[in-house]
């Protein structure tokens, strides 16, 4: 594999010429990573399996799907019940996006819980949250093409967000439509965007990794890399860890494939869109709960309405990622040296699972106070918490270095 | 953790023979390339007509009562054209005689273009009644239906099948002249006799199992 020392003449020349040999020996088997890196680092590789899974599966389901609203949900169906294994492929794709978002989502705590967005990281950090932004934007388009009746519902109340914005709102609305409603310039234009957005995620996934591999992982310890007793090279260790990490993940993937394809999904689903008749409850994906949990639990704020307010709190939500790195204002990366954050960190973990759970039920009784309460947090937690705890809190002595921490005995060079 | 530091340098291991770190190696690739072909086949199989595709091309029924001798009607059946030709008795009697034969390039039908039972000088079940698959074995166009010797659509024309594309010629029991561009003769798809008036076509007569798709070529 080493290229530049290789004895093969003919990737000798190559790579004289084009040095994607010398680049992928660079990155892959000189590129020195934290030998301290937890199983915790195993879910942006993942990602990126499932980036290439559903950009697979579904050039292969567009071969058959079919994006007209008189056409599309029997060619769905079509795929499940005629297409020679297209059921598999369907399933892959369709439980594909549930397993990203949960990869993508443990990522996400991963870089809260370590600091991983912290100085010099920054744009790493906000390229994953443009990635994050796609991804939803993709899923949301995606989900509508069966044109079930969820899918229709979930695209009116989406599209219907932007109703919100005061003045232009009714024409944005009617521009994201195409006509009256949602038909089938809609289904057309959500299917030509479905198609073409995981390309663009791909785009900003290569810079995300090109900004990575500038400064390398950040670890578990969250402190630098001071010299080579830090480091091991990517290839062998963490391919394999990777690897391994990956075949626990596929148990997991395919045993809902196969065993539960439609458990994470809403039978309301498998009815044929009908724009006469709203199914008794709208839920959007499990992935996109809490976020419909704060857009539903905004009432009014002073001159704003709740409607408006609502779709605020939504974009802010993932809005306040974007300044997140500025927002922190401890020095210290990793949960592990701040007493304090640590415990914040599991309150916001159980503050977006409580926001989950009320997005799934109607808001109505506690659901609306959980809601409200939980939505409060959210912003609390990065808006006034994250500040004020950076100067506040004190944080544990870090150790010299990862090789010390690791090696106890002190970094004796295992090179 | 702290074990790592006192264990051997990786690849430390004795003499010629396979390794622990060989086995595995070996055991991990040999299982990531049959996962990767459990999952590369399910997807070029996706490909291949699916199960409605396939339905689709099930056994038609064709009235023929109302072809008359001369005439000739096109059907379509698994999205091919088919041909159906009611031949006079004096076409009949021109075939029969053999006398273009030398002018043909397989007279006696010898490639695999049809079921054993059209391997006859009318290449049909009942002499007057022609079924072909109507697609040129040259390149695919359709050839068109031009019973009348004379010098349309080309000069000393002896009547039979004439593909435009590149001028391939068949006689009226779709068999390929010499010199022209086509290699083979038109194929006779599986068909039989539901009633004197009725075709069944994708269904061979009893006793036969021929399969068009075993032809040399469509």
């Amino acid at each position: 594999m080493a290229a530049p020392r290789t004895q093969n003449r003919i990737i000798r020349w190559i790579d004289y010429r084009l040095p994607v040999f010398s680049y992928l020996d660079h990155e892959l088997n000189e590129y020195p990573t934290p030998r301290n890196l937890s199983y915790w680092w195993n879910f942006g590789s993942l990602a990126g399996f499932m980036l290439v899974t559903m950009i697979v599966t579904g050039i292969f389901l567009a071969m058959y799907y079919t994006p007209n609203v008189d056409m599309a949900f029997d060619s769905v169906e079509r795929i499940r019940r005629d297409v020679n294994y297209g059921w598999l492929i369907q399933y892959i794709h369709m439980n594909g996006a549930s397993f990203f978002f949960i990869v993508t989502y443990i990522h996400i705590f991963r870089g809260l819980y370590y600091g991983s967005y912290k100085n010099p990281r920054e744009l790493l950090w906000i390229l994953g949250v443009i990635i994050l932004l796609l991804m939803m934007a993709t899923a949301f388009m995606g989900y509508v093409l069966p044109w079930g009746q969820m899918s229709f519902w979930g695209a009116t109340v989406i599209t219907n967000l932007f109703s919100a914005i005061p003045k232009i709102g009714n024409a944005i609305v009617t521009w994201l439509w195409g006509g009256y409603a949602v038909g089938n310039p809609t289904l057309n234009r959500f299917y030509s965007l479905h198609y073409l957005l995981p390309f663009v995620i791909v785009a900003v996934v290569m810079l995300h990794v090109i900004a990575l591999h500038q400064h390398g992982s950040n670890n578990p310890l969250g402190i630098d890399r001071k010299g080579p007793q830090d480091s091991i090279p990517f290839h062998p260790y963490y391919t394999i860890k990777d690897m391994f990490g990956l075949g626990v993940f596929l148990i997991l993937y395919a045993a809902f494939i196969f065993f539960l394809p439609n458990y994470l999904g809403d039978p309301q689903n498998y009815i044929p869109a009908n724009p006469l008749v709203t199914p008794p409850e709208i839920v959007p994906e499990w992935y996109f709960l809490p976020f419909y949990a704060i857009l539903r639990s905004v009432p009014d704020i002073w001159f704003i309405p709740s409607k408006l307010a609502g779709v605020i709190c939504l974009f802010g939500s993932i809005g306040v990622l974007f300044v997140l790195p500025w927002l922190d204002t401890s020095p210290v990366r990793s949960a592990r040296f701040r007493p304090i954050y640590k415990w914040f960190f599991f309150v916001l973990v159980v503050d977006v699972v409580a926001l989950g759970v009320c997005g799934a039920h109607r808001p109505e009784g506690t659901y609306i106070v959980i809601g409200r309460l939980a939505t409060l947090y959210y912003f609390f937690h990065f808006l006034i918490l994250l500040p004020l705890l950076g100067k506040m809190e004190r944080p544990r002595p870090l150790p010299a270095s990862i090789g010390a921490a690791v090696l106890k005995g002190g970094a004796v060079s295992a090179e | 953790m702290a074990e790592t530091a006192q264990a051997k340098p990786i690849g430390a291991h004795g003499g010629g023979e396979g390794t622990r770190r060989d086995f595995l190696v070996l055991t991990a690739s040999a299982l990531g390339a049959v996962g990767t072909a459990a999952i590369a086949w399910p997807l070029i199989d996706s490909l291949n007509p699916a199960a409605d595709t396939l339905a689709a091309g099930a056994p038609i029924d064709v009235d023929i009562s109302k072809v008359a001798p001369g005439m000739s009607i096109r059907v379509l059946w698994r999205s091919r054209p088919i041909f159906i030709v009611r031949r006079t008795p004096e076409e009949l009697k021109l075939l029969e005689s053999g006398k273009m034969n030398p002018e043909l390039s397989d007279p006696d039908s010898k490639a695999l273009q049809q079921a054993d039972y059209a391997r006859n000088w009318h290449r049909s079940i009942k002499p007057e009644l022609l079924v072909l698959v109507g697609i040129c074995t040259h390149l695919g166009c359709i050839p068109s239906f031009a019973p009348q010797p004379g010098n349309t659509p080309v000069e000393n024309w002896e009547g039979g099948f004439f593909c435009p594309c590149h001028g391939s010629k068949y006689d009226l029991s779709g068999r390929v002249f010499r010199g022209v561009p086509a290699p083979l003769n038109l194929p006779v798809p599986p068909y039989n006799f539901v009633s004197d008036s009725v075709i069944r076509i994708g269904e061979n007569p009893k006793g036969s199992d021929f399969d068009l798709s075993s032809v040399e070529q469509l």
